[in-house]
């Protein structure tokens, strides 16, 4: 038999709401949790986008006309916040990690439903409150990254709803991690290896390993600069003795994690989406999983490369080079192995599709600048300028936010039942790559050019080339327009998509679309092969 | 399902988890052990950072003694090991036996905090005196929140042990098991403390 949830909460789920209600509800299904993390963060994305605009409204002109430069600086640092925090991490991790993981692994539901909700349910209030903190006394202006001493002698309100906001948002990212480890590692059903698991599963395991070792030490030190903010201690505080850099150092073991928190799962969704639509199976699986793994260790030797211009002795500068060009490597293997999938196969030209290699191209692209800036001469010389903004923007939002959709698209009909318009999808695509692209690709030349970041004011040569960059970000506001339309409109009176109209194999699709509560009717299916396409299957 | 194969499903399955005392809820707990360790980890290496780079201006006071920190650590190693005894006696089915033990381990619990109370007042530093007096209080501080909590959970299943009608049985000693973990942590975590904050 299959491993089966607590049976007292197998109780309990039948007893609560049903139909749309349950989407407010303390869900325990996973799959409903999936979707709250999804929609909640879809909601705060657009938030997150109407400030992006703002910013290159602003940006548009080389006076600080559109808003005062503090308003801005609160801006800047609430788009930050809620891209990473709210957007990103809970979507390519809460909303697909739920939804999927339970089924990819056999089991009817996560290891802990409980403290899965629970850590749904931190979301909405923590953006709540801090969106709040614009209103009440003016949010925090320190940026995402929020060094001291910046952070402890701007206004402290906003600064300390930013922090308790962060704590709440961390908290919730590692009880998802806790969750997806003990999911992934103890719920599989008999008889499925690890070595058989569907990719998304090795990249969430990587994932939550990240999260469970980096995310912790990111609290503390919040924890800390909060003591400096309101007790007046002096951890971070060089008037009273004590030391920017260690801060530097504790924020960025966290962060640095923070990119592949961010940027790993959406590489497992892609090595789902990209064998469905090529019929043919995964490239490189073994070396797919070693790869994602040499990630997770590397990545947590890397930080300081943030810090090259922190007064960071030689050695550590060395070190640090060495160690992020490693990551070139496994990186590189991932873009090899999804090349290679691709290769002589009979691709279908659809949204999903189109997202993915919109991904792999822009992120491409990213990672290139993403060795330059490891390199300490040249990232001194970029270092806080706009080469860097572009640098990170290839790669959370051509790469992760690009396979967001792409994987919108491929699931939509699984959760739905429903199947997305292709032609307002191949639209949004169109729109979306072309605008990004028009955005972010002339910022390098900004950078490079000595354009500083985080700054409402510039030097008037640089208009032109600015005016470009937001002409591309209104693109990428529009481009949201025939999504939403798409969705409305599918879920009223889409196609009906059927139980496996991508006829895929990985167990998910081996269910009615939308699944049942428990995931299968029956037994859950033993999916030896996840991507076993392009060969006669015999069962 | 009808109601009475899900009964069936959950005898079945209670049996299964007593049977099998490593379920995944004591490996989820481990996992969140680690991401705790990981915020002392992050604590300790701010500390030692500031002792290798940062010198403590003149005229300010830093000093520790050692004898009440010396007492805490011995209660804590005594306590650790009473608990195990609690665990012990609870797998025997000597509730009343277990919940003696465990009335016991959570007394050392509030001594060791009435102790770390009586350090703090007769310290000759304050938290915002300077850099170490700030993070000696942040350490200790968020360490004896641990053995608050600890206390408190120990307080909590030494009831639900009670012989008569408790929650906790040799059958269901997962609370048990689980409190147990996290004490040996703290204790541990106090251990790696002691020798950080006061040894070196
Ligand atoms: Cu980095």
């Amino acid at each position: 038999m299959t491993i089966s949830i607590e049976p007292k909460n197998q109780a309990k789920k039948n007893l609560q709401p049903k139909g749309w209600l349950r989407y407010f509800s303390f869900s325990l299904d996973h799959k409903v949790i999936g979707i709250q993390y999804l929609v909640c963060g879809f909601l705060f994305y657009l938030v997150g986008g109407t400030l992006a605009s703002a910013i290159r409204i602003e940006l548009a002109s080389p006076m600080s006309d559109f808003m005062p430069r503090d308003v801005y600086n609160q801006v800047l640092t609430l788009h930050g916040t809620i891209m990473i925090f709210l957007w990103i991490v809970p979507v390519v991790n809460g909303a697909f990690g739920n939804y999927l993981i339970p089924f990819y692994v056999g089991a009817r539901d996560m290891a802990f439903p409980r403290l899965n909700a629970v850590a749904f349910w931190l979301i909405p209030p923590s953006g709540l409150m801090l969106i709040a903190s614009y209103f009440i006394d003016g949010a925090a202006q320190a940026g995402w990254t929020a060094y001291p001493p910046l952070s402890i002698t701007t206004p402290q309100s906003g600064q300390i709803i930013w922090i308790l906001s962060v704590l709440l948002l961390g908290g919730s990212s590692i009880f998802g991690g806790i969750n997806f480890i003990a999911t992934i590692l103890k719920l599989r059903r008999p008889g499925l290896k690890l070595m058989q698991l569907p990719m998304y599963c090795w990249a969430m395991l990587g994932t939550s390993i990240l999260v469970v070792l980096s995310t912790p030490v990111l609290a503390g030190t919040l924890i800390l600069l909060s003591f400096d903010i309101v007790a007046n201690t002096g951890f971070f505080n060089p008037v009273l003795g004590g030391n920017v850099v260690v801060y530097q150092h504790l924020f960025w073991f966290y962060s640095h994690p923070a990119v592949y928190i961010m940027v790993l799962p959406a590489f497992g969704l892609v090595s789902e989406i990209l064998p469905i639509h090529c019929r043919k199976p995964l490239f490189g699986y073994t070396t797919m999983v070693f790869s994602i793994m040499g990630i997770v260790v590397l990545g947590l030797v890397v930080w300081a490369h943030h810090m090259f211009t922190s007064g960071t002795p030689p050695w550590m500068r060395l070190f640090f080079t060495i160690a992020t060009a490693f990551i070139a490597v496994p990186t590189g293997i991932k873009f090899f192995n999804w090349v290679a999938t691709m290769w002589g196969g009979r691709i279908s030209i659809n949204s999903a599709i189109l997202f993915s290699c919109g991904f792999i191209i822009n992120f491409v692209f990213g990672g290139i600048t993403g060795v330059a800036l490891a390199q300490v001469p040249f990232d001194i010389h970029v270092h806080d300028t706009y080469f860097v903004v572009a640098h990170f923007h290839y790669i959370v939002y051509g790469g992760s936010v690009f396979v967001i959709f792409s994987s919108i698209y491929h699931w939509f009909p699984k959760a739905s039942g429903k199947l997305l318009n292709e032609k307002l999808g191949i639209i949004h695509f169109a729109i979306t790559f072309i605008g990004f692209n028009l955005c972010f690709a002339p910022q390098h030349w900004l950078g490079l050019n000595g354009m500083p970041r985080r700054v409402a004011e510039y030097d008037p040569q640089f208009q032109f080339v600015n005016q470009i960059s937001t002409l591309g970000a209104l693109l990428m506001a529009i481009s949201t327009i025939p999504f939403l339309i798409n969705v409305f409109i599918s879920i009223a009176n889409g196609k009906k998509a059927g139980d496996n109209p991508w006829n895929a194999l990985t167990p998910e699709w081996l269910t009615s679309s939308p699944p049942p509560i428990e995931n299968w009717e029956g037994e859950a299916p033993l999916v030896e092969e996840p991507y076993g396409y392009g060969k006669s299957i015999t069962k | 399902m009808t109601s009475i194969e899900t009964s069936e499903k959950l005898k079945e399955n209670n049996k299964k988890i007593s049977e099998n005392h490593e379920d995944f809820r004591i490996f989820g707990l481990i996992t969140f052990l680690i991401a705790d360790g990981m915020t002392f980890a992050g604590f300790f290496a701010a500390y030692l950072t500031y002792k290798a780079v940062n010198p403590l201006p003149d005229g300010a006071i830093y000093e520790l003694e050692l004898p009440i920190p010396t007492i805490n650590t011995i209660l804590l190693l005594i306590s650790s090991a009473t608990f195990h005894k609690a665990g012990k006696a609870l797998s025997n089915q000597n509730n009343s036996n277990s919940q003696k033990w465990l009335l016991i381990t959570a007394l050392f619990g509030i001594v060791f905090l009435g102790f770390q109370i009586f350090e703090y007042f007769n310290l000759p530093f304050a938290l915002t005196d300077n850099l170490f007096a700030s993070t000696f209080y942040a350490l200790t501080g968020f360490h004896g929140l641990h053995v608050t909590l600890g206390t408190l959970m120990i307080l909590i299943i030494s009831w639900q042990v009670r012989p008569d009608g408790g929650r906790i049985t040799n059958l269901n000693m997962f609370p048990l098991e689980a409190v147990e973990l996290y004490w040996h942590f703290v204790d541990g975590i106090w251990v790696i403390l002691f020798l950080i904050l006061y040894l070196l």
